[in-house]
């Protein structure tokens, strides 16, 4: 009688060893994780969004712009200040650099897609109005006047 | 006494299943779901266009101001944040067809005549006003706007805004509209 019992008019076959599975499905994992972005610009300004009740879900991120406004972060701050500055992509601009930003932002579009572009603002709630109003004011200019003012939601008071 | 034998279950496959399921949250969540409160801006006037001069009537505009140290005044006076979504609500509703209020406007919309209040909020904010309490004000002035669509859904549909047909919300939206209106920044008080 064979080790096994029961068995014995069939000839064994050897089972597939199931223990490289784990490897297989690591390496898809690894595979995904380099591939995803997980953010495509860094941060330079502290943004500390206000809170609202009120907020809506941007619906399509990818046809959305940022605008950052805050403060510089700490290590950056020895060089730009403590001054409220505007990020744009990866780096610090001013509000005349806001009209070559936007354009880019258009051209980057299918066509179809540039009169749903959305900027979002994100500013800092310690921020003081004057420079809102400023990108506010060149946003129109430039003729972007689909805006988002960023914030976090919370619950009702 | 004879034990049956339970047959093993092959559990080669709990990797694929866990992977599976992996591969379904990577692509469901979103990093960094963005919101807000969503604006538009009034277009920049033509300079070589004439100007038209809209004439408003008075009663039809409610000035909402918040100075350099972040006090609000709502159509000249003093007033606190929690009393501004009340204020804009009786402004934009004006249920007791008072004269010093907005008076409203019978409006064609998808064929049926409803009142529209002609009313508009005019907001306007220093350079010196902080982001906290802009977006604070923005919020309330959207809360009063959104309260009144979900009475009026209530009334006329028995259900609020969001539970209702996409047509119908945009019959809604017209009937009760946000009319917020961002004015050029002033200068009044310091700079900063």
């Amino acid at each position: 009688m064979s080790k096994f019992g029961g068995s014995n008019s069939k000839k064994d076959v050897p089972g597939i060893s199931s223990g490289s599975l784990s490897d297989i499905v690591f390496m898809l994992l690894f595979f995904f994780m380099v591939t995803t972005q997980l953010r495509e610009t860094e941060n330079k300004v502290v943004v500390k969004l206000p809170e609202a009740t009120e907020v809506v879900k941007l619906e399509r991120k990818d046809l959305s712009a940022n605008i950052n406004i805050g403060t510089p972060v700490r290590h950056l701050q020895a060089m730009f200040g403590t001054d409220a500055r505007i990020q744009l992509n990866d780096s610090f601009k001013t509000v005349d650099d806001i009209r070559d930003f936007i354009a880019a932002e258009r051209d980057a579009m299918s066509e179809a897609d540039r009169s749903y572009m959305t900027v979002n603002l994100r500013v800092d709630e310690d921020v003081r109005m004057g420079i809102v109003s400023d990108v506010k004011q060149e946003l129109r200019r430039c003729s972007a006047l689909k805006i988002m003012y960023a914030a976090r939601k919370t619950g009702v008071q | 006494m004879a034990k049956k034998k339970t047959p093993q279950i092959n559990s080669s496959s709990t990797a694929d299943i866990a992977f599976l399921l992996l591969c379904y949250f990577l692509m469901t969540t979103t990093m960094g779901d963005q919101s807000g409160l969503q604006r538009r801006l009034p277009p920049i006037p033509d300079p070589n266009q004439k100007q038209e001069d809209v004439k408003v009537n008075r009663r039809n505009i409610i000035i909402v101001k918040i100075n350099s140290a972040d006090k609000l005044f709502a159509g000249n006076e003093a007033i606190d944040v929690a009393f501004l979504k009340d204020k804009i609500k009786e402004f934009l509703s004006n249920p007791k067809d008072d004269p010093n209020l907005p008076e409203k406007e019978m409006k064609e919309i998808e064929g049926k005549m409803y009142p529209v209040s002609k009313g508009v909020i005019s907001l306007q904010n220093d350079r010196g006003t902080s982001y906290q309490a802009y977006i604070a004000v923005q919020n309330e002035l959207v809360k009063a706007v959104n309260e009144l669509r979900d009475e009026y859904c209530m009334q006329n549909y028995g259900k609020k805004f969001l539970f209702i047909s996409e047509d119908e919300q945009n019959i809604v939206k017209k009937v009760i509209p946000q009319n917020i209106s961002e004015a050029e920044p002033k200068d009044v008080g310091k700079k900063r």
